[in-house]
């Protein structure tokens, strides 16, 4: 199990570093570099940039350098906990993220906390009670969750929002809040704001997952096992859910791995939309922009995030399975 | 016979309602079930074995239904015989267990892989006795060294898929005694055992029947596990008891021609090399288009009346020797 374990640690640093070449080598794809889509932005709006200035920009970021020596120039900063300065907004990049991962990490865990909390008991129930009126209904439901993006939603909740009862939805603070130092009443202010957001964000998810859920229970309540429990005198419900729905479980978290970073990606639109301070919006101006360490930084935090998240993911798949743990001795 | 059976099943009907029509797979099935005797309860595939042993534990499942019948349980203080038909739900979850338990066929997918087999020894012993979790599992390690498992106090924490299937069907067994019922139906026991281990396992069953004079229903297509386990034996017939009767007399003079039939086919060492063994003609009726009259008719070789083929055949017969078939009484119109 330690062998397991310690190899899935060294494979995850090895994700990692792999991560950071291809962010880095994606970021620079695109034709020209950051100094060329400052000066064709200075230069839509008006005003010009010397050559001179240009290139001492392009010497102060070491652009002119070639690829592979610009990559270790900024791994080897990143290693000692330097994730570089922005070029666009002419401050460190830990300072331009700031608290937006900490909001990005709290949206997602909200919304895949509602996500799991809402899907496994209609889940369950949608099973148990295979063809009832509630089945069906949540059947429906689901299908709209499913087939509705998003964003739409988003936006239609914000417009009935405003209409009907003339509230403004969007972001995670109050205006009074949005820049104020962390207290108590921030706080309370961010849980009052939380839930929207992530149940828009969950929503799609929780359609998915209460389809997996009764597809997965229906499969296991017709197994010899659960007559064996019944057989022993256990209540139904009892029955139910010590035998099936803890082996329909198993599967959710497997799971776990590829819904975190669907959420973070899930969350970009939504986030631009409701106009969260979450990375997502942040990432996409750093790309359009061409601020590369700033962009390089948020995909790999996010490489790094989803990482651990793959981990976790198999400690706790090990954890609820005795026939993997037992595989692995 | 003059004993009073502990269970006993009178005209049992269960249904499964399916889109294609109703599915009789139990048809007015009869039998008794004695102290310390093993019933045995034999049939090919979809003659209604297995929902019988779950119609009598209530345990019929979705769309199935138990639709008439009686099942008379004979109490422990020896008072007047209960109708489990009529126990609300509640009554019936403190008979499943302590009074009357089941041992599956499949010893595998009879447990689940998520939890040790100590735990699931346990949960009826701490819902049943009351037992606090430590009795529950120094009963549940007593349990094992009775049906023979080695080292029970290590395997107790043991998943089932360590096991082997052997002793999967040793800690079935366990489980199924955990709360010492008085009728142990076991639903083909060994039929996913190799040869063996078969033999252990009945002989473990024979065993624990003499010491705790328990009753069995042994469930079971194979002839050969009848002769040498069951006192008393019932043949069935799509949802029927087609005969009953003491084993002997079922080996000694089958009176239904189905059990005749049954009996030829089995193989014997006397037969000469490389002879067919004689085979019953046709195949089981579809469920849905069961045969008017004697549901045997169409297969039957010694269909010769008209009877046979409009109206099914009464049980004739005395006490504990059934049979229904019009070769033995019961035409209509004839006086009895």
């Amino acid at each position: 199990m330690i062998n397991f374990i310690t190899r899935r640690l060294l494979l995850g640093v090895l994700t990692v570093w792999m991560i950071s070449v291809l962010s880095f080598a994606i970021i620079q794809l695109p034709p020209g570099d950051f100094v060329d889509a400052y000066v064709a932005n200075l230069a839509a709006s008006g005003s010009s940039v010397s050559a001179d200035e240009a290139a001492a920009l392009r010497k102060l970021y070491g652009l002119g350098q070639p690829i592979y020596i610009q990559y270790g120039k900024w791994i080897t900063r990143i290693i000692t906990g330097d994730l570089g300065e922005s070029m666009e907004w002419r401050r460190p990049v830990t300072e331009v993220i700031g608290d937006r991962i900490w909001m990005t990490l709290l949206l997602s865990f909200a919304a895949l906390i509602l996500t799991w909390g809402l899907a496994l008991p209609i889940g369950i129930y949608s099973a148990v009670r295979q063809y009832s009126f509630g089945d069906y209904l949540f059947t429906l439901i689901g299908f709209i969750g499913i087939a509705v993006p998003n964003f739409l939603l988003a936006l239609i909740i914000l417009y009935t929002a405003f209409k009907v009862f003339g509230l403004s939805v969007g972001g995670l603070f109050s205006a009074e809040y949005a820049l104020a130092p962390w207290s108590w009443d921030k706080v309370k202010d961010l849980a009052w704001h939380l839930p929207l957001p992530a149940i828009i964000l969950a929503l799609s998810g929780t359609a998915q997952l209460i389809r997996i859920m009764r597809a997965n229970l229906l499969d296991e309540l017709r197994r010899p096992y659960v007559v064996t429990a019944r057989a022993k005198g256990l209540s139904e419900w009892r029955t139910i859910l010590k035998y099936p729905v803890r082996a329909a479980l198993n599967p959710f978290a497997s799971n776990m791995a590829y819904l975190f970073p669907l959420l973070i990606s899930g969350s970009v639109i939504i986030s631009i939309v409701l106009g969260l301070p979450t990375v997502g919006p942040l990432l996409v101006k750093a790309l359009i922009a061409q601020d590369m360490f700033l962009a390089g930084s948020i995909v790999l935090l996010l490489g790094v995030l989803t990482v651990i998240g793959t981990f976790i993911s198999d400690l706790v798949l090990m954890w609820v399975d005795p026939r993997l743990r037992h595989q692995m001795d | 016979m003059a004993e009073t059976p502990i269970l006993s099943v009178r005209n049992l009907h269960t249904e499964f309602a399916a889109p294609e029509g109703t599915v009789h797979a139990v048809d007015g099935v009869s039998f008794d079930v004695f102290k310390g005797r093993t019933l045995g309860v034999v049939g090919e595939s979809g003659c209604g074995k297995s929902v019988t042993a779950r119609s009598i534990l209530g345990i019929v499942e979705r769309p199935g239904r138990v639709t008439g019948g009686e099942i008379l349980l004979q109490p422990a203080d020896g008072g007047t015989p209960v109708d489990l038909l009529k126990m609300s739900p509640w009554d019936m979850r403190a008979v499943r267990g302590p009074e009357i338990a089941l041992v599956f066929q499949e010893p595998m997918a009879s447990f689940s892989q998520y939890y040790t087999i100590g735990n699931q020894i346990m949960e009826g012993i701490r819902l049943h006795m009351g037992l606090s979790a430590k009795a529950a599992r120094a009963r549940a390690i007593d349990l094992l060294d009775m049906v023979g498992v080695p080292q029970p106090a290590r395997r107790v924490d043991e998943y089932p898929f360590q096991l082997s299937g052997g002793l999967r069907q040793r800690v079935m067994i366990a489980m199924a005694l955990s709360c010492d019922p008085r009728v142990l139906i076991a639903d083909e026991p060994t039929t996913a055992l190799d040869v063996t281990t078969q033999a252990q396992i009945l002989d473990l069953l024979r065993e624990l029947q003499q010491k705790r004079g328990l009753a069995i229903i042994l469930i079971t297509h194979d002839m050969g596990v009848i002769a040498e386990m069951a006192h008393d034996v019932a043949v069935m017939y799509l949802g029927r008891a087609v005969e009953t009767g003491a084993v002997k007399d079922i080996f000694a003079a089958p009176q239904h021609p189905y059990t005749r039939a049954l009996l030829r086919s089995i193989p014997t060492v006397m037969a000469k090399p490389r002879t067919r063994l004689p085979t019953i003609e046709g195949s089981i009726p579809q469920p849905f288009n069961r045969p008017v009259g004697c549901a045997y008719h169409p297969r039957c070789t010694e269909a010769v009346f008209a009877a046979c083929r409009t109206e099914p055949p009464p049980e004739v017969g005395v006490a504990g020797r059934n049979v229904r078939c019009y070769l033995h009484g019961g035409l209509p119109g004839a006086r009895a």
